[in-house]
């Protein structure tokens, strides 16, 4: 699907929930626990085992070249990828508290 | 996207941890029930009808109850200035209606009924964000959406609205802040009031960090410093002033004996290289951050974080110890270069106008539309240069806008109510150095023929200017020249004006700070250091004191020993002046006084041994003397 920064993403298989920072553009397969993620909410399936390490609140996710960043705004079991390439937690550079 | 959502996964993460305390009324909220309120909130935001949520009122729990709220029923948060004048609110709230208006039970009359404004007290605001809402309700995520209208204090007669749509405040606050990243038990102090851009930032960033908040509405340093301790303090944000006072009232002591404060960071104004370093020294164990941001930028775009305040005090070199009052490098998300007047990018070292691009910078007003160029760079108007390694160092406004104690002010507004007064034929204002408030308002000011140039005048510019301005605006010195610089094309030359204000002069009040002033509402009583002392002050038909140039005035005698030509210049025509002075040689004083026709009453004792020696009021009434109960140095 066409993703834009700001859009909320729900996985149908677990309570994951993304909101896309930064995209590519055109059709991005973004995926939680293996099936396509989407708007509506779970249909109740499971993660399936290659993409069952969970997802955690509050990270950011990148792919492999870092056009497609995502926070993840609520935890889950399944883990993102898009296709069959996984997502990676980018490392925050820690910044001093400023307000 | 939608700052709703950065509550929306505190209240996930860990809602039941405390999230406000309101340190004036001692209650708090919990990530969770703040997201309960919220909701409630919305939907009576919704059902008003309202499309602006306008905040009157100091820190307390409604603010970001309102904030966050505003944010979920889809309508811009606008926080209102309330320590502007009546008619100034009015003027700001006609511009946000309909609006849905929360304030203090105290002002609630003021504006119940009004066409246009669905009120709220504080009170009956919290009671129903306390029973809680339908938190399934559907939400906006439209990034688009503009989460918060803040009128900036403006450069021009008119505020201007900055609008700050959600997408400009997550993108800051994912982009800066860390998800959880505060312990349990850490707690900032915020006392930036709610209409300030580092209030809204400190609000979105603690919570999405899980750092406990603690409210302080009403600063002033010996709260601020009673408060950090009893809270047991771990990060705060001040600006320049605050830490200015901070550091004055802890005067004497060797630390501020508060190991518990990790970080403390500023900003917000140009801060003064002996107040940081006196407060490195008075917080040893504490991390100093400096951020510089703009409310057009939703906050903070550069930063000098504690290694480099540490590297700074340690170094030998000029170079190294300046960094101290650098603003530090730019945010990850955030490119800036400095430009000339054409646009040019401009090499290290040299000044020009600060320009911003990312994510985060909106540089957006409401009617005036976008001031970012087509491929995203917003001109702050703010001045300064980089050094060669890309630390920005600020130089003042692009366009010489005075910022005092954090507030911009325009020096051409303030010379267009002066130059309503029948006596003035042509008057320039500038911003001057000042240690308490950055800059100060200073006026050169011509007056027309046959009109006396004098003391009196000065107080009466000042008292004019403050029946129209907000005090802020009133010039703490105005000197008379015989005329002011402009150039071919009839532009006045304010840099000039500035260097000649700013070159040596007899001047007690830089040779002899005040040591000290009471309220400076109700002041009578003014003690210059190393004097002996003058007291002095005009009565006014308000019963207002104006004060500063007249105590200048006085003290300026009292330094030249009293010369008697001096006092009868500036008693002469001046019968409203009344002029206390207590010295060593009070008797000298009398008959030099009597021996020029002023009337003088005999000396009489006066307080640490001294006597004294005044002249009546109009009345004929002494007025009466206040000894300082406290040591208390600021208004």
């Amino acid at each position: 699907m066409d993703l834009a920064a700001g859009k909320r993403l729900k996985s149908a298989v677990c309570t994951t929930e993304i909101m896309v920072i930064a995209a590519p553009d055109g059709d991005v397969d973004i995926r939680c626990g293996g099936s396509p993620m989407g708007e509506g909410a779970s249909n109740g399936g499971s993660p399936s085992g290659d993409f069952a390490s969970g997802s955690a609140i509050g990270k950011r996710y990148v792919n492999g070249d870092g056009s497609l960043e995502v926070l993840c705004v609520k935890a889950g079991d399944g883990s993102l990828s898009v296709g069959a390439d996984a997502l990676n937690v980018k490392d925050a550079k820690k910044l001093p508290k400023t307000d | 996207m939608n700052t709703m959502m950065l509550l929306e996964m505190a209240a996930g993460g860990f809602g039941s941890r405390t999230a406000f305390t309101d340190a004036a009324s001692g209650e708090s909220i919990t990530y969770q029930q703040l997201y309960d309120a919220a909701d409630a909130v919305a939907h009576d935001v919704r059902a008003s009808g309202a499309t602006r949520l306008a905040m009157l009122d100091v820190s307390n729990l409604a603010v970001p109850i309102a904030l966050f709220g505003s944010g979920w029923a889809g309508v811009p948060y606008v926080p209102i200035n309330y320590r502007l004048t009546a008619n100034e609110i009015d003027a700001l709230l006609a511009r946000v209606t309909p609006a849905y208006l929360v304030t203090d039970a105290e002002r609630l009359a003021n504006f119940e009924g009004r066409d246009g404004l669905d009120v709220r007290s504080r009170p009956a605001f919290l009671d129903l964000a306390r029973a809680g809402g339908d938190p399934h309700e559907q939400r906006s995520m439209d990034p688009e959406d503009v989460g918060v209208l803040l009128f900036t204090s403006g450069t021009t007669g008119t505020p201007k609205a900055a609008v700050l749509r959600h997408k400009h405040l997550v993108s800051y606050i994912v982009g800066s802040v860390e998800f959880m990243s505060a312990a349990e038990d850490e707690a900032t102090l915020v006392c930036v009031p709610p209409y300030h851009i580092a209030g809204i930032a400190a609000t979105l960033s603690s919570v999405y960090a899980g750092r406990r908040v603690v409210q302080l509405a009403n600063f002033s340093a010996d709260a601020w410093i009673e408060t950090a301790r009893a809270e047991r303090i771990t990060t705060a944000f001040v600006v320049p002033t605050m830490l200015a006072r901070i550091v004055a009232a802890l005067e004497g002591e060797a630390t501020a004996g508060m190991g518990h404060l990790q970080s403390l960071s500023y900003g917000g104004g140009k801060m003064p290289l002996k107040v940081i370093e006196k407060a490195i020294a008075l917080f040893p164990d504490t991390d100093f951050t400096n951020a510089y941001g703009l409310t057009e930028t939703s906050s903070t775009i550069t930063v000098l974080g504690p290694d480099e305040h540490r590297a700074a005090v340690a170094a030998k070199d000029e170079a190294g110890r300046r960094r101290l009052v650098s603003v530090g490098v730019p945010l990850p998300g955030i490119e800036l270069e400095i430009r000339d007047e054409d646009g040019r990018a401009l090499p290290a070292g040299q000044r020009g106008e600060i320009h911003v691009r990312g994510e985060q910078v909106s540089g957006e007003y409401e009617d005036r539309g976008s001031t970012v160029d087509a491929d995203g760079w917003f001109p702050t108007r703010d001045a300064g240069y980089q050094d060669a390694d890309g630390y920005l160092f600020l130089d003042g406004r692009a366009d010489d806008v005075i910022v005092r104690g954090g507030e911009n002010m325009s020096p051409g507004e303030i010379e267009d109510v002066l130059l309503e007064h029948a006596a003035v034929a042509d008057a320039g204002v500038v911003g001057v150095p000042s240690e308490e408030w950055g800059e100060a308002v200073a006026s050169a000011v011509v007056v027309k023929p046959e009109v006396p140039a004098n003391p009196a005048l000065v107080a009466e510019l000042q008292a004019w200017v403050k029946a129209r301005m907000r005090s802020s605006r009133v010039p703490e010195r105005i000197d008379f020249w015989p005329e002011l610089p402009y150039n071919e094309t009839g532009k006045l030359l304010r840099r000039e004006v500035k260097a000649k204000l700013l070159r040596p002069q007899r001047n007690v009040h830089a040779a002899y700070p005040l040591l000290y002033v009471q309220d400076m509402e109700q002041s009578r009583a003014f003690y210059c250091d190393g004097l002996g002392f003058a007291l002095t002050q005009r009565w006014d038909p308000d019963g207002v004191f104006s004060w500063c140039s007249l105590a200048m005035e006085g003290a300026r005698i009292m330094l030249q020993r009293a010369e008697p030509d001096d006092v009868a210049a500036l008693a002469k025509g001046h019968s409203d002046i009344a002029l206390f002075f207590l010295c060593d040689n009070v008797d000298a004083l009398y008959d030099r006084f009597r021996s020029r026709g002023i009337d003088v009453a005999p000396p009489e004792e006066a307080f640490y041994a001294m006597r004294q020696v005044f002249v009546k009021d109009p009345d004929g009434r002494r007025i009466c003397f206040e000894h300082p109960t406290s040591k208390s140095r600021a208004p």
